[in-house]
């Protein structure tokens, strides 16, 4: 019988408590040592064909013979007033369906507590006309058609701006750019106390910008209606977030909605709920009883697709002669858009990462007249850390102490914010292997000191959650001839999701991996899975995956007990072993799935589980560091890095092949962060200068350094059933700091601004000479 | 509307022809006319690469190419490598080195490195690196990508898989 429990789930550095229904029994988890034949071993991924072959269906190629297309007219200023719109001429031209804006809105007017169409448009790139046409090029030619006047208003572009004391509203309506006045504060101890028992204070300033998350397949949905019925391709990171908030959006009943994400490629944190383009699709191809597509193009995913917003921290930090911290203190300015809502936990590595009596974090979002800021992997932990990390070498250099020495000695084995334990906690041995591998304790026999080359090193930590919980469900589902089916409400974002749950289910099962077939990217037909965000899939939907394969497998022991000519025994004195089904008291009585299935003929054995709790009073948290070479040109301000080594605690790793690739992906993409990424503006314009993926700079190929990757890999058997916690965002968090540390190693000098960029770096050595 | 245009192109050995309309791209013609929705629409302007095709056996984004430009020429995409026997050894090692993530990218990837390996069977890193930087890609870090690459190459050579 299910029955209700409380249990903590950590989200992106928030800790909330959820009522989850409980329904299995108590399942044993695999232990550390535990004897696994598909888990834990290389698995190139089950859905590797489709992807190199072509055949892999993304919403946007969700495509058929009546389809229509449908684009938007976008302002093209900062803040503006729309002063008259008309779209007679547009609605003219041949091919063209339908056009809807302020003054002709669509059946469903409000979108997410505003009009889809306002008169105020806050930013470059808000949506004036929404245009439905045969085919693109008609529906170009017919935006260029629409004849709109606008009035220009004053505007912010970015944190500074919109900070200043003569700012203008980003919103006409809003009295202060600031998001909540109030901010979000924690503290412990005090600040007067920490400073007061300090011998040494360091006092810094940081900044980061806006980085675009560049998915390389744009935002967008297609929608089709069969009768009342909507079926909708979304590319996102929650098929059942899309379908539950297109549900609310349309006023619909959620059993009319189908969301079909199969394939995404990528998201990042810019993707879940149905958005104002999946609204008027659906809506669109209502009216026109045909499918219809909205699909931003890469232009539009620069302007409206969101970014990690920018940040302004300042980090105080205390110590003892030795080391020992007395103080911990961040205060934060994030800066979103208009309709940006509070950013993300930026102080979440300063309250964690280090046992200090005292700390306290502060953090205000500030809105300026750009789209609204998204979560973007690691929300706030990136940023976060690249602050903290940064101060921590800081605060090494003047107490003349080794950067690592000076985290080991503020080790924490209990959770500071949360004041418990942690379920496991394997940072210590994430450091000597890391340490170990870059050859930190002997780097000044490689330091490079002639020519215009500086060689220096630079580490950091990362504190993650990734514990996952419920809700999550998953159905198992065993054919006839012996294989068996698996569903889930999960989407794999790339990161090998599906890979992971046929793992776990083969393992569970006792069948070889080419024997399960997972279903997910499909509302229909499966149960209810969470967003991928926070890191949490693997860690919320695998114990579902175990739960319900030892489900269906209850029932088959009861058929094999019977066969085996011993109807009373129970269950559990079987296990599944190669396809097999054996007698634990005497393994030579076995049977084979296939002679149970071919008894039972085309009876189904279909087993049901969910995700259980977490542990009380614990915090599941993941670790790592990594460690950076570079070599940085004193004449170009070039910085190059020539080797990365990226150790993370995840508890049991699943797929080691997938979860490397996880990581080194996780390090060039913060990569682009450190050195080159920004989402620049026109000062005066107020318009961004790179809308494109050529101003925009990515890390290419020839960029991508050496990463060596490394895992604890021991199983964190308090946290779940299978041991493991998520690695969707550990990769990201500390490269950032250890790059900038390893930067400042070498050239003896601290760049505290993102992006690390060959100006930056040649102002600060002149900057350093002038003060010499 | 514009007249179309009549386009004869062999399109993964295939003789195949189409109307399209003088401005349509190669991309457009190959994902909105012929189906084939293996070339990405990443950013249509020529800089990420999903969109890659071989164009008389060069290395093209077709994004930047029309339609019409495709008449009378072979073009193969990456529908046109598998075939009934299984994947072509480039698929199969970036499935083997787990080269790619979400995948987008990946068609574009492949197509790039067989326009190396056809003309240059045994690439260096060095060269890998340089040939494969015009294609972007967001999740994978790129390494797994370099090492899929290599491992193709000497599978080609017929040194084996592990090469």
């Amino acid at each position: 019988m299910p029955t209700i429990k409380k249990t903590k789930v950590e989200y992106e550095g928030r800790v909330e408590e959820r009522e989850v229904i409980v329904e299995e029994e108590y399942i044993e988890p695999w232990g550390a040592d535990a004897e696994l034949t598909v888990v834990g071993r290389p698995t190139p991924r089950v859905d590797g064909v489709p992807r190199v072959t072509g055949r892999a269906r993304y919403t946007h190629d969700a495509r058929w013979p009546d389809l229509l297309v449908g684009r938007f007219l976008r302002s093209p200023h900062p803040h503006a007033r729309l002063v008259r719109i008309d779209s007679r001429r547009a609605e003219a031209m041949p091919g063209v369906w339908l056009v809807w804006h302020r003054d002709q809105p669509p059946p469903v007017e409000r979108f997410e507590g505003r009009p889809l169409f306002t008169e105020e448009l806050p930013y470059e790139g808000a949506e004036v006309a929404f245009l439905v046409a045969e085919n693109e090029r008609i529906a170009e030619d017919a935006l260029a058609a629409i004849e709109v006047e606008y009035e220009e208003l004053a505007f912010a572009h970015d944190l500074d701006d919109a900070m200043a004391e003569d700012a203008p509203p980003t919103l006409l309506d809003d009295e202060s750019n600031l998001v909540d006045p109030e901010g979000d504060t924690y503290e412990r101890g005090s600040v007067e106390q920490g400073l007061q028992d300090a011998d040494v204070v360091v006092d810094l300033t940081f900044t980061t910008p806006r980085a675009a998350h560049c998915c390389l397949e744009t935002h967008g949905s297609v929608a089709r209606w069969e009768g009342d019925h909507l079926t909708v391709w979304h590319s996102t990171q929650g098929i059942n977030r899309c379908k539950g908030s297109l549900a609310d959006a349309l006023d619909m009943p959620m059993d009319e909605i189908r969301v079909i994400c199969e394939y995404v490629g990528g998201g990042f944190g810019s993707k879940f709920a149905a958005e104002n383009y999946t609204v008027l699709a659906a809506l669109a191809s209502k009216a026109t009883q045909h499918p219809v597509s909205a699909l931003l193009d890469r232009r539009e995913e620069h302007l409206v697709g969101g970014y990690r917003p920018s940040s302004r921290q300042r980090v105080r930090l205390g110590a003892k002669r030795d080391g020992t911290l007395t103080l911990i203190e961040h205060e934060a300015w994030i800066g979103t858009g208009a309709y940006g809502e509070s950013g993300p936990i930026v102080g979440g590595p300063a309250k964690d990462l280090y046992a200090s009596p005292n700390a306290r974090t502060a953090t205000w979002t500030v809105r300026a007249n750009t789209d609204a800021h998204r979560a973007f992997r690691a929300p706030g932990y990136v940023e976060g850390t690249f602050a903290l990390e940064g101060a921590m070498d800081a605060l090494a250099e003047e107490l003349d102490m080794d950067p690592l020495d000076l985290r080991l000695k503020n080790y924490t084995e209990q959770s500071p914010s949360r004041d418990t334990p942690y379920t496991d906690k394997r940072l210590r041995e994430a450091y000597e292997i890391g340490a170990e591998r870059m050859g930190w304790r002997s780097r000044e026999e490689r330091r490079a000191t002639s020519g215009v080359w500086k060689r220096g090193w630079g580490m950091a930590t990362q504190i993650w959650g990734g514990g996952g919980g419920p809700p999550a469900k998953a159905i198992v589902k065993l054919e006839s001839d012996g294989t068996a089916e698996v569903l889930l409400g999960v989407q794999d974002l790339g990161t090998g999701t599906k890979t992971v749950l046929a793992q776990v289910a083969a393992e569970e099962l006792g069948l070889p991996l080419d024997r399960v077939r997972v279903v997910i990217g499909d509302t229909q037909g499966t149960p209810y899975g969470p967003g991928s965000g926070g890191s949490v899939t693997l860690a919320s939907t695998t114990p579902a995956v175990r739960n319900a394969v030892h489900d269906a497998l209850r029932q088959l022991f009861g058929i094999a007990a019977y066969m085996l000519d011993m109807p009373d025994e129970a269950p559990d004195q079987f296990y599944t072993e190669q396809g097999e089904i054996v007698y634990r008291p005497d393994p030579t009585k076995r049977i084979s799935f296939v002679q149970v299935a071919a008894k039972v003929g085309n009876y189904m054995f279909v087993g049901t589980g969910a995700r259980g709790p977490n542990p009380d009073d614990a915090a599941i948290n993941t670790f790592g560091a990594h460690f950076a070479e570079v070599e940085v040109n004193t004449r170009t301000g070039q910085v190059r890095v020539n080797k990365v080594v990226a150790v993370h605690d995840i508890g049991r790793v699943v797929n080691p092949l997938t979860a490397t690739s996880q990581v080194i992906g996780g390090v060039n993409m913060a990569l682009g962060y450190v050195l080159m990424e920004e989402r620049v503006f026109n000062a005066r314009t107020g318009l961004q200068l790179t809308a494109n993926l050529e101003d925009y700079r990515l890390v290419t190929i020839a960029d991508a350094p050496v990463v060596d990757v490394a895992f604890v890999d021991v199983a964190d058997i308090q946290a779940n059933s299978v041991g493991s916690k998520g690695l969707g965002e550990p990769p990201i968090i500390p490269l950032a700091a250890a790059v900038a540390n390893a930067v400042a190693d070498a050239i003896g000098v601290r760049i505290t601004a993102l992006p690390i960029t060959p100006d930056r770096v040649l102002n600060a050595l002149r900057a350093e000479r002038e003060e010499q | 509307m514009a007249d179309k245009v009549h386009v004869t192109t062999l399109l993964n050995g295939e003789s195949v022809e189409f109307l399209c309309a003088p401005s349509q791209t190669l991309l457009e013609c190959l994902r909105d006319i012929l189906g084939l929705t293996g070339a990405k629409n990443g950013c249509n302007d020529g800089n990420c690469g999903a969109c890659s095709v071989l164009l008389d056996g060069r290395l093209a984004n077709s994004c930047l190419v029309l339609g019409a430009e495709a008449d009378g020429r072979t073009v193969i995409t990456i529908e046109g490598l598998a075939d009934w026997a299984g994947l072509h050894p480039i698929q199969q090692s970036f499935v083997e080195e787990d080269g790619l993530q979400c995948g987008c990218c990946t068609p574009g990837m492949i197509i790039a490195a067989k326009a190396l390996l056809d003309r240059e069977p045994n690439p260096s890193d060095g060269r890998i690196r340089e040939w494969m930087a015009g294609n972007l890609c967001r999740c994978t870090g790129y390494e797994t990508i370099t090492r899929a690459v290599r491992r193709a190459a000497a599978h080609l050579n017929g040194e084996g898989a592990e090469g």
